[in-house]
C-alpha cells in the first residue's frame, strides 16, 4: 500500500502476502488474490526462473532470501509411517500413566562406578556437566538482529515456562536478558559478536556454530542498516557497521582446531556447562559429527536442508546440503558403530514443521529436536519469506519500531509455550501408543518406523525396513 | 602467598613432565581467585588457555617459558608479561586487559578482539589482527616491534594494528629491510579500524578492499600514546621509533559489500 494524498492504493508489486492488511481490516473487506499474470507456459522455465533471471539481469546482484529451503522436494519425513501397539505389546494410556519426556543435554559417562556402604550407595563416577530438559524439543538459534526484541524475550519467557532451552543466535545477549541465562543455549560462531565473559559465564550451555542448514559453507551478513543502537550495543560493534560473520572460523581449519575452541570454551566456564557444536547437514556430515564427538562436543547438532534464516543467498538456502533425515540416521549410526554415541547428545534441527516430523526424526536417533519456523508461526509468522529485508509486518524478524510494538510478548510468550506444550503431549500420545514409557527408549527405535515412499535406497540408508515388512 | 604473590611450578617435579593445561590453569584460577594479585607461573610449556576468561582486574599474570595456544582467550582484565615467546591465537575474542611478549607471537593474534592491548616485542606469522573489531570506548591495539607476515589485519573491522620492523635485541636496535616487515594482502576485506606499518608499503602489498591514506596529525596524536607506551614497555627509545614515518592503510569502504546482494522477492 501507498499513500496518494489521504486516499489509500495498493501497490500490488509490493505486496509479499504478509496477509496483515487481510488479518487486521475492521470490516474484512481485503482479499488476497495471487496475481494471475498469465506467462507463457513452459514446465521448465517455470515463472520463478524467469523472475529470477529478469531481477539479475537489471540488478546484477546475488539473489538473497529467508525462511528456509521452499522448492518443492520431497520430504521424506512424510514418506516414513508409525507402529503402534497391538495385543503382545500393550499400548499405555498417556493421561493416566506416566510417559517421561525429560532428557538431559550432556555427554554421558562410558560407565558408571559405585560404592556401597551399609546404608548408602555412592556414585563414583565424576558426570560431565548436563542440562536437563523437560521436552526433547528446544529452540534453535535465532539472533536479536534477525528477530525483534519482543520476539525474543517471548522465547526466553515460553522457555522458562516449558522447561527448555532457547538458542540466542549469534547476536550476544542483551543485558535485559541476563536473568533468563539458565534456560540460554549461547552462540559462538565466526564473528564472535557480543561474546565476553559476563555472556559466557551466564548461560546454561554454550554452541559453536561451525554451520547453519539453511546457507552451509556460507558466513552471516547483518547490514548496516539493521545494525541499530540496541542491536550495536548486544553485538558490540558501532551503529551503523555492517556485522559481517566470516564464512569460516579464523581458529578453526581441523577436528583438532575445534577441539582447541571447545576447551578454550571448557576452560573459560570453568568446565561448568555443556560445549556443543552445530553443523549443517552435508554430504559427509557422519564422518564430520565423529570428529565433533572425539573433539569433546558434549552435545552436536546436525541442521537440516529446509533450515530458516533470516538473511541467505537464495541459491545456497534451495540447493545445497541433504535432508535432514537422511542425515540424522547417519550420524546416530555412524556414532554407534564407532561406540561413541552416548558421549554427545544428538541435537536435529532445520526441517521439522510440526510435531510429527518430531517424533520421526527421534525415532531416526535424535536425542533432540530443535525449532525456529514453527515458533514463528506460533507468532504469528506467515512465512512469507521477506525476513531479510527487515519490514516484517508481524514484528518479528524486524527492528523497526512500528513493526515490534505490534507483536505483544504475553500472548506471543504464552502461544509459542501453547505450541511447545501440544507437541509434546503429541509425543507422549505416540510413545503410549506404541507402548514406550520414556522418550529416552523411543529415541533411535528405527524398528518403530516404516518405510513408504518411491526409493527404497532411502529407507536402506535409513536404516528402516520398508511398509509390509515385519520384525526381526 | 608474600605481598600477594603466588608462585606456581608449571613443572609437574615428581614425574619431570610439564603439567597438563586444566591442573595449571586450574591452579591460577584458584590462586587468582584467593586474592593474588600477582602470579608467577615458572617453567611453563606449551601450556593452552592461559588466563582463559579471566576477569580479574588488577592482576599480573606473569609467565616465564612459552605458554601454548589461546593465552587470554576471552579474558578481560588481567595483564599478562611473557618472558618468552608465544604460539598462536594470543588474545583470542579478548576484551580488556594487556598481554605484553618479550619475544616472538606467531598466527593470529589478536584474533576477534574487542578490547585490550597486546604488545610483543618481537615477529609475528600470518594472519595477525584478523577480524578485529571495536566498540565504543573499546578499541584493540596490537603492536609488533618485529615484522610480520601476509594477512594482517585480514578482515579488520576496527581497532589499531601497528608493525614496527625493528630487531630490537639487547642493547641493539635495527631496522629489518623492507621485504621482512611486512608481506602481501595486509588488510584483505578490511571494513574498519586502520593499520600502521613503520617505513614504505606498496600498492601490490594490499589486500582487496585496503588502500593507503595519508598519514596525518590526527594519526600521529592518536599512535603516539601506543607507541609511548610500547616504548616503555621495551626499553625502545622513542626517537628510534620515531626515526621513520608510517604507512597508513585504512579500508577503501566502510561496507564494502553494500550493493552485492539483491533483497527483491522473486
Ligand atoms: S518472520 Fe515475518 S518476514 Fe519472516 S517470514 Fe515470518 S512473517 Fe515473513
Amino acid at each position: 500500500m501507498r499513500f496518494n494524498g489521504d486516499r489509500i492504493v495498493p501497490d500490488h508489486d509490493n505486496c509479499v502476502a504478509c496477509q496483515r492488511c487481510a488479518m487486521k481490516c475492521p470490516q474484512g473487506a481485503i482479499t488476497i488474490k495471487e496475481n494471475e499474470m498469465a506467462f507463457p507456459a513452459h514446465s521448465a522455465y517455470t515463472e520463478r526462473i524467469r523472475r529470477i533471471g529478469w531481477e539479475q539481469a537489471s540488478t546484477g546482484g546475488v539473489m538473497l532470501s529467508s525462511c528456509g529451503n521452499d522448492l518443492p522436494y520431497r520430504s521424506i519425513f512424510d514418506d516414513l509411517v508409525l507402529d503402534a501397539a497391538q495385543v503382545t505389546n500393550p499400548a499405555i494410556d498417556p493421561l493416566r500413566e506416566p510417559i517421561e519426556t525429560r532428557c538431559f543435554l550432556g555427554a554421558r559417562p562410558d560407565r558408571l562406578d559405585f560404592t556401597e556402604t551399609e546404608d548408602e550407595i555412592l556414585l563414583d563416577t565424576e558426570m560431565s556437566p548436563g542440562v536437563m530438559l523437560r521436552t526433547p524439543i528446544m529452540i534453535g538459534q535465532m539472533s536479536l538482529g534477525s528477530i525483534s526484541y519482543n520476539a525474543q524475550i517471548a522465547l526466553f519467557r515460553a522457555a522458562m515456562e516449558t522447561g527448555t532451552l532457547v538458542g540466542t543466535g549469534e547476536g550476544g545477549l542483551h543485558s535485559d536478558f541476563y536473568e533468563y541465562g539458565s534456560i540460554i543455549n549461547s552462540e559462538v560462531a565466526s564473528g564472535r559478536f557480543g561474546i565476553n565473559p559476563p555472556y559466557l559465564k551466564k548461560v546454561a550451555s554454550l554452541e559453536i556454530k561451525i554451520g547453519q542448514g539453511a546457507k552451509p559453507g556460507h558466513g552471516g551478513h547483518l547490514p548496516g542498516e539493521k545494525t541499530t543502537e540496541m542491536i550495536s550495543q548486544t553485538r558490540m560493534i558501532p551503529k551503523g557497521t555492517d556485522a559481517l560473520s566470516p564464512y569460516p572460523h579464523h581458529d578453526i581449519y581441523s577436528i583438532e582446531d575445534l577441539q582447541q575452541l571447545i576447551y578454550a570454551l571448557k576452560e573459560s566456564t570453568r568446565y561448568r556447562v555443556p560445549v556443543g557444536v552445530k553443523v549443517a547437514a552435508v554430504h559427509n556430515v557422519a564422518a564430520i559429527a565423529s570428529g565433533m564427538v572425539r573433539a569433546g562436543a558434549d552435545f552436536i547438532t546436525i541442521d537440516g536442508f529446509r533450515g530458516g534464516t533470516g538473511a541467505a543467498p537464495r541459491i545456497i538456502r534451495d540447493h545445497a546440503g541433504i535432508p535432514l533425515e537422511l542425515a540424522i540416521a547417519a550420524v546416530d549410526q555412524r556414532l554407534r558403530e564407532e561406540g561413541i554415541r552416548h558421549r554427545a547428545t544428538l541435537c536435529a534441527g532445520g526441517s521439522i514443521r510440526y510435531s510429527a516430523d518430531l517424533v520421526k526424526a527421534l525415532a531416526l536417533g535424535a536425542d533432540v529436536a530443535m525449532i525456529c519456523t514453527p515458533v514463528l508461526i506460533a507468532m504469528g509468522c506467515r512465512v512469507c519469506q521477506q525476513c531479510h529485508r527487515g519490514l516484517c509486518s508481524w514484528g518479528i524478524a524486524t527492528q523497526n519500531p512500528t513493526y515490534t510494538q505490534r507483536l505483544d510478548i504475553d500472548v506471543a510468550a504464552r502461544r509459542v509455550s501453547n505450541l511447545l506444550y501440544a507437541w509434546n503431549e503429541e509425543l507422549r500420545e505416540i510413545c503410549g501408543a506404541m507402548g514406550i514409557d520414556s522418550v529416552e527408549s523411543f529415541v533411535g527405535n528405527r524398528d518403530r518406523l516404516r518405510y513408504l515412499g518411491p526409493n527404497p535406497r532411502i529407507a536402506e540408508i535409513l536404516g528402516v525396513k520398508h511398509a509390509g515388512e515385519a520384525w526381526g | 602467598m608474600e605481598n600477594g604473590t603466588v608462585k606456581i611450578d608449571a613443572l609437574d617435579n615428581e614425574s619431570g613432565k610439564p603439567l597438563r593445561y586444566w591442573v595449571l590453569n586450574d591452579l591460577i584460577h584458584k590462586a587468582a581467585d584467593g586474592g593474588a594479585k600477582h602470579i608467577v607461573v615458572e617453567n611453563v610449556l606449551g601450556q593452552r588457555f592461559i588466563g582463559a576468561c579471566m576477569e580479574h582486574k588488577d592482576l599480573l599474570l606473569e609467565i616465564h617459558g612459552t605458554p601454548g595456544n589461546d593465552l587470554g582467550v576471552f579474558m578481560s582484565g588481567p595483564r599478562i608479561e611473557v618472558f618468552g615467546n608465544c604460539e598462536d591465537q594470543i588474545g583470542n575474542t579478548m576484551d580488556h586487559g594487556e598481554i605484553v611478549v618479550h619475544g616472538n607471537a606467531w598466527d593470529v593474534t589478536g584474533l576477534a578482539a574487542r578490547g585490550g592491548k597486546i604488545f610483543v616485542r618481537g615477529n609475528g606469522g600470518y594472519r595477525i589482527g584478523i577480524h578485529m573489531k571495536a566498540y565504543r570506548e573499546a578499541k584493540p591495539v596490537v603492536v609488533y616491534g618485529g615484522g610480520v607476515k601476509e594477512f594482517f589485519g585480514e578482515y579488520m573491522a576496527g581497532g589499531t594494528l601497528v608493525a614496527l620492523g625493528m630487531r630490537i635485541g639487547n642493547g641493539s636496535i635495527k631496522d629489518l629491510p623492507p621485504e621482512e616487515v611486512v608481506r602481501g594482502s595486509i588488510g584483505c576485506g578490511m571494513h574498519g579500524g586502520a593499520i600502521y606499518i613503520r617505513g614504505e608499503v606498496s600498492e601490490h602489498q594490499l589486500g582487496v578492499g585496503a588502500s593507503i591514506r595519508p598519514f596525518t596529525e590526527e594519526d600521529s596524536r592518536l599512535l603516539k600514546p601506543i607507541l609511548e607506551e610500547f616504548s616503555k614497555r621495551f626499553g625502545v627509545p622513542m626517537e628510534t621509533i620515531e626515526s621513520r614515518g608510517f604507512t597508513k592503510i585504512m579500508p577503501a569502504s566502510s561496507r564494502p559489500f553494500g550493493a552485492y546482494y539483491n533483497p527483491r522477492s522473486v
